[in-house]
């Protein structure tokens, strides 16, 4: 039980995924003018991450492992996560449509978000079995979530500021985020159990 | 200028995939803490965007376009994984500082982006001078960056000290440092590209 | 549609498994070297294969097994290297390798895999194997102390070893790996010292019963110079 609950800190606030290692950065950048489309982005990356690392680590651990095919752990795992997205799309606009018109526009955007793979690979990496990787995978997008959320509710008081020309759009967004990963800072070394 | 030539700079200037589109970001904060890293994934990503777009520009009639994403995504992925087992297998420490950036090419924007934007619709030729140039406009970007953070954060440049370490503000070397810097950089190019509009 | 891409996806998965076979034995010899030369660097010199006689010891009141390279001269111990790790790194685990000479005094120490903070945490290695002549290297260098007259902790905590600057966490978890190497070394040469005639009497091969002896006459030479300063020659 402790060692989930380190794992989930770690994932959340110590290491986390957009300010300490750096993955996920271009929906960062790209769906954090608006509070909603960030929360709708995070909850759509939360949803596809979770079940990637459940159908990746399991194709990892009874198919390429048995069969000497770890060779093709990246051109596996990229399709995997391509063609899951494709079909949850389908199935969401199927079986809950509610959920589609919330999530729908995000889902295409994330086969190419590097999170999803990278937390895919790290698991394997890492050797945490699938119990592990499953909350690591939540706790990574629960990072992912309140980092972007945070990120997304400053931008909208920028927009309203007056900013220098040549920094507008992009650069002072990075300087913003700059500073909130200073902030996070504030929570590394910390260890439990 | 010739029309080769130009698809060269575009890349390198009026597209710069850091500076100006702001593809690919993750690598450009996460593998920049010194010069030599950030130009060594530069220089990673330049060979796997040459070989894509040559291939896909020898494939794109073979492929219905159905199928053309998936179709690329086999392409690229088969290169990078190729880089993968060489680099790990002739330059191990390179490798290991920039560990997960390298499979992590295959979901580079700008690899899929120029895939589909330009090499499924010209000859191998001129795609190859376009991977050329976009690689090496995010290397240069790359190597920019982290010569920045690496001489702000330590005082050296390729770990040649300009001055004493002490009087380095470590912050930059450090993740905050990473979109700060960047950050100032794209700034700086914006207003340097259209001073007049900025 | 799906032959072109089953065509592209056999293709793509035949130059993997080309590449991959001829990438991986230079994979191999890479990581192997890797350890090579770290145990090069921290030991004395050894004309034997310390990878190749690698075994593993289990320090005290732990249950990870720690890896120890033998380093000999012509069939005699002259030192050896653990792989040493510690969790309490500022982030995460850390793991060194550590070279002992036959006393169990420190001869080096290389840095293998860390996740420390960039600048600060990551300086083990200037840090603690200073350069001659840098102001407060007394306090700080590790190389040529031994654990029985050394208190290997930081100094905060009443030891004999400066702490990194602004890096108390990383030099505890450094000194940590430290003493567990120090303890599985201890145990590895006790074994080593009581394993030769136990080796000789279960007759192994004639070549290393030869040994030996050969070996033990060497020690009491150098046994004998140094406590009264007279030679005496043992008869092998």
């Amino acid at each position: 039980m402790l060692e989930y609950i380190s794992i989930i800190i770690t994932a959340i606030f110590v290491n986390n995924i957009v300010f300490a290692q750096f993955l996920g950065i271009c929906p960062f950048i790209g769906v954090s003018r608006k509070l909603s489309s960030a929360v709708g982005m995070g909850a759509a990356v939360t949803f596809v991450m979770v079940i990637a690392t459940a159908v990746t680590w399991l194709l990892q651990t009874f198919v390429l492992d048995p069969l000497g095919l770890a060779f093709m752990q990246t051109i596996v795992f990229i399709l995997v996560i391509a063609a899951l997205v494709q079909m949850l799309e389908i199935i969401l606009k199927k079986v809950a449509p509610a959920l589609y018109s919330a999530l729908g526009v995000f889902l295409p955007l994330i086969t190419t978000n590097c999170a999803v793979l990278g937390v895919a690979i790290l698991v394997i990496q890492k050797n945490f079995d699938l119990g592990q990787s499953l909350v690591y995978a939540f706790a990574t997008a629960v990072g992912f979530t309140m980092a972007i959320s945070i990120f997304a509710g400053i931008r909208e008081q920028l927009a309203l500021s007056d900013v220098p020309r040549s920094m507008r759009g992009v650069p002072i967004a990075l300087i913003c985020a700059g500073l909130l990963a200073m902030a996070f800072m504030g929570f590394s070394g910390i260890k439990i159990g | 200028m010739s029309r080769n030539l130009r698809i060269l700079l575009n890349g390198i200037i009026s597209e710069n995939p850091t500076f100006v589109l702001t593809l690919g970001m993750c690598p450009t904060l996460g593998t920049t803490g010194s010069a030599l890293t950030g130009m060594s994934m530069g220089l990673a990503t330049t060979g796997v965007l040459i070989c894509s777009n040559v291939v896909i520009s020898l494939i794109k009639n073979f492929v219905p376009s159905k199928v053309r994403i998936p179709a690329y995504i086999v392409v690229i992925a088969t290169f990078v994984t190729v880089l993968q087992f060489l680099m790990a297998a002739y330059v191990p420490a390179l490798n290991a500082l920039l560990g997960i950036f390298i499979p992590l090419i295959v979901v580079n924007c700008i690899v899929l982006g120029r895939a589909e934007a330009f090499a499924s619709r010209n000859g191998v030729f001129p795609s190859l001078l376009d991977g050329l140039g976009m690689g090496l406009g995010f290397t240069i970007a790359l190597t920019l960056l982290g010569a920045m953070r690496e001489l702000l954060g330590s005082g050296k440049i390729f770990g040649l000290e300009i001055y004493p370490e002490a009087y380095g503000s470590l912050i930059f070397v450090l993740a905050p440092g990473a979109f700060i810097a960047l950050g100032l950089l794209i700034a700086l190019f914006t207003k340097i590209r259209s001073p007049k509009a900025c | 549609m799906v032959l072109s891409l089953g065509i592209i996806t056999i293709a793509a998965a035949a130059i993997l498994g080309g590449v991959y076979a001829a990438t991986k034995g230079p994979i191999e010899e890479a990581a192997q070297a890797k350890q090579v030369e770290a145990v090069k660097a921290v030991t004395p010199d050894f004309n034997n294969d310390p990878v190749a006689e690698m075994t593993t010891v289990v320090p005290e009141g732990e249950e990870r097994a720690l890896k120890v390279f033998p380093a000999r001269q012509d069939g005699r111990l002259v030192g050896t290297a653990v792989e040493s790790y510690s969790m309490n790194g500022f982030s995460g685990e850390i793991t060194l390798i550590y070279g002992f000479d036959t006393e169990g005094t420190l001869t080096g120490f290389e840095v293998m895999a860390h996740q420390e903070t960039p600048g600060l945490g990551a300086k083990m290695d200037e840090w603690f194997k200073p350069a001659e002549g840098v102001a407060g290297a007394e306090g700080r260098t590790v190389i040529g102390r031994n654990p029985a007259s050394t208190n290997f902790t930081v100094s905060k905590d009443g030891g004999d070893i400066d702490a990194i600057t602004a890096a108390t966490i990383t030099s505890r978890a450094f000194l940590d790996a430290l003493a567990r190497a120090s303890r599985a070394n201890q145990a590895f040469v006790q074994n080593e010292t009581g394993a030769i005639p136990a080796a000789a009497v279960t007759g192994a091969t004639p070549k290393a019963a030869q040994a030996a002896p050969s070996e033990a006459a060497a020690d009491s030479t150098v046994m004998a110079e140094t406590e009264d300063n007279t030679l005496v020659v043992a008869e092998p």
